[in-house]
């Protein structure tokens, strides 16, 4: 039989496939393992966890990991829902914040036309070669010298500035017609007008993804609490979920790690299920070209 | 045809209100990015501890960095290659490759598995670290330790993260388990994205399998996908470089036996206070970044 070519995007399932998921399935466990794991292990009652040989799946769960995890925080002298309410402040505002930049920019960079544009582009696109961890300690100088450490701006102000979301959302905007923005103009709308009532509408996948993007970013971060806040009660859950996990090496103690661990995955995977349509409808015009 | 001036370039000279678009962004952009970046390259000249006023010595850190720093060349050095070899260019081979599978499946199946295989992106850093710890823990009650002595691999437990011969390799798992991230989606959009017709040309053209078709056919048009999801493999293999510290909860890692780079600037600049020297080894951290980067640019930039 002849090669017929193009079996890209299937619309339908043949036996073809079968093979392919044959191939996949392994490493896809692979992937999956530790993940299972984490749920396991976080509803497993104590003598599950001290079992020996230890058993990989729960068999009667229980929620008293996230119990105890409450208790341990109670004696802690900081309450879990103060750090909780942290996260949600910072996570927040984070997330539409940065959402705002990275549009208002995008519309500037790709649809007006000023000075230094062309520059400004150039300079983004070597920065998504960024590694924030390469310049932490400057950083740190620098969120010092604006006496913003033991604030919630130092939580805030370093991630809302993201290099790969702009150059996402430009990409996007790129591909709204001029013609169709030309005609706003005609009709006497202003730049804000047509940023409003144009381009935001039409660019809402590149808004999920941007959103999605800002909280993986600012949900998981502990740097911040680790180097620019002292204060506990300005700390994330993040960061405090992770000081459970550590402190508590014992077998006991992986218990509440996994729990702690849970509640901060959740929400991620949660949100990337819901938005996973408009993060592949945005990263279809993510090319460098 | 003389083209009517369009209303757009109309007001190219007029438009103030784009500076106000791009201000806000602009001065964060500045003040946690540009000016970090420029105040490492500074003080990589000067040696400053933190707390006296930083004092200009020249290329000192750097030819420091070269001739006296043993632990650099000895361990930090080589483990950064090697961890960013295969992290990088492999995690990247690794993402295409299953990009490109998954672009043959229909719908469902494809979004199960692609979601199951960005799932550990999600985790961040530090939950990646928390879960093999406990996959990888010493004793009896590990999970590693349990199966293989269950399988008559091994007799006794293995402390697998305090053992350095075995630290790297992990850590190279680890970082591998955890690469599929943007890079990846958006090759994936890049396959699924590509015209039909393109290859129903190929086909006729004389294209025979699968195998030529991903190395004529999907590489070249989804070229600009390819340096994106480079690009974002090279950042993420090094911004993920804290794995060892975070499995092993000790800077530096036993017997530097996962010492990256990211981690020996930690060491010098928060644990030594050293900071002009650890600003020196970030600027070369940004370089190799640099470098990489722009390899992948040659291989991938359409030529205009």
């Amino acid at each position: 039989m002849a090669y017929k070519g193009n079996n890209i995007n299937p619309q339908t399932f043949e036996k073809g496939q079968a093979k392919l998921i044959a191939i996949l399935l392994p490493l896809a466990m692979f992937m999956l393992l530790p993940i299972v794991f984490i749920i396991c292990h976080a509803f497993k009652p104590m003598q599950e966890l001290f079992a020996f040989p230890p058993k990989f799946f729960v068999s009667s769960p229980t929620l008293d990991n996230f119990k105890k995890l409450m208790k341990a925080s109670q004696s802690s002298g900081i309450p879990i829902s103060r750090y909780a309410f942290n996260s949600i402040i910072v996570t927040v505002i984070v997330v539409l914040a940065s959402i705002f930049l990275s549009t208002a920019t995008g519309f500037a960079l790709s649809k007006l036309k000023f000075k230094g544009k062309f520059m400004l582009m150039e300079i983004n696109n070597l920065a998504l070669m960024f590694v924030a961890v390469a310049v932490m300690i400057p950083r740190y100088l620098t969120i010092d010298f604006l006496h913003m450490t033991d604030t919630y701006w130092a939580h805030i102000l370093p991630l809302l500035a993201m290099p790969v979301s702009l150059f996402l959302v430009k990409q996007f905007i790129d591909q709204v017609p001029d013609a169709l923005i030309e005609a706003a103009y005609m009709d006497g709308a202003n730049d804000w007008k047509v940023y409003y009532k144009i381009i935001l509408p039409m660019i809402k996948p590149a808004i999920a993804t941007s959103a999605i993007m800002a909280f993986q970013q600012v949900w998981v971060n502990t740097e911040s609490s680790n180097l620019y806040v002292s204060d506990e009660n300005l700390k994330t859950l993040a960061f405090y979920m992770n000081t459970l996990a550590n402190a508590n090496n014992s077998v006991a103690g992986q218990g509440i790690a996994a729990a702690a661990q849970l509640i901060i995955f959740l929400p991620n995977l949660i949100l990337f299920i819901i938005l996973q349509k408009n993060v592949m409808n945005t990263m279809a015009s993510s090319g460098i070209k | 045809m003389a083209k009517k001036k369009t209303s757009i370039a109309k007001r190219e000279s007029a438009n103030k209100t784009a500076y106000a678009f791009i201000a806000p962004y602009a001065i964060l952009f500045l003040t946690f990015i540009l000016i970090p970046m420029a105040m490492a390259i500074i003080l990589s000249f000067t040696n400053f501890n933190a707390i006296q006023f930083p004092k200009f010595v020249g290329f000192l850190n750097y030819i420091n960095l070269i001739t006296q720093d043993e632990i650099f060349m000895q361990y930090v050095l080589p483990n950064t290659v090697a961890y960013a070899i295969i992290v990088g260019p492999g995690g990247y081979c690794l993402s295409f490759l299953i990009a490109w599978v998954l672009a043959q499946l229909s719908s469902v199946p494809r979004t199960i598995l692609a979601l199951i295989f960005y799932s550990p992106s999600l985790c961040g850093a530090t939950g990646v670290a928390i879960l093999w710890k406990i996959i990888f823990s010493g004793d009896q009650t590990g999970y590693l330790n349990s199966w293989l002595i269950e399988l008559g691999i091994i007799n006794e437990p293995i402390i697998w993260l305090t053992n350095a011969s075995y630290l790297l390799p992990i850590v190279i798992i680890v970082a591998l388990w955890s690469s599929m991230g943007i890079g990846f989606l958006s090759m994936l959009a890049g396959i699924l994205n590509a015209d039909e017709s393109v290859y129903e040309a190929a086909a006729i053209d004389g294209v025979t399998n699968r195998f030529q078709e991903m190395i004529y056919v999907t590489i070249p048009t989804m070229k600009p996908q390819m340096l994106f999801g480079a690009i974002m493999a090279i950042t993420g293999a090094f911004q993920n470089g804290t794995i060892g510290v975070q499995l092993t909860g000790a800077n530096p890692t036993p017997g530097y036996a996962a010492q990256l780079i990211v981690n020996h600037i930690e060491d010098y600049g928060f644990i030594r206070y050293e900071m002009g020297y650890a600003a020196a080894v970030s600027v070369v951290l940004l370089a190799i970044v640099y470098i990489f980067s722009n390899i992948f640019k040659k291989l991938f930039m359409e030529k205009d």
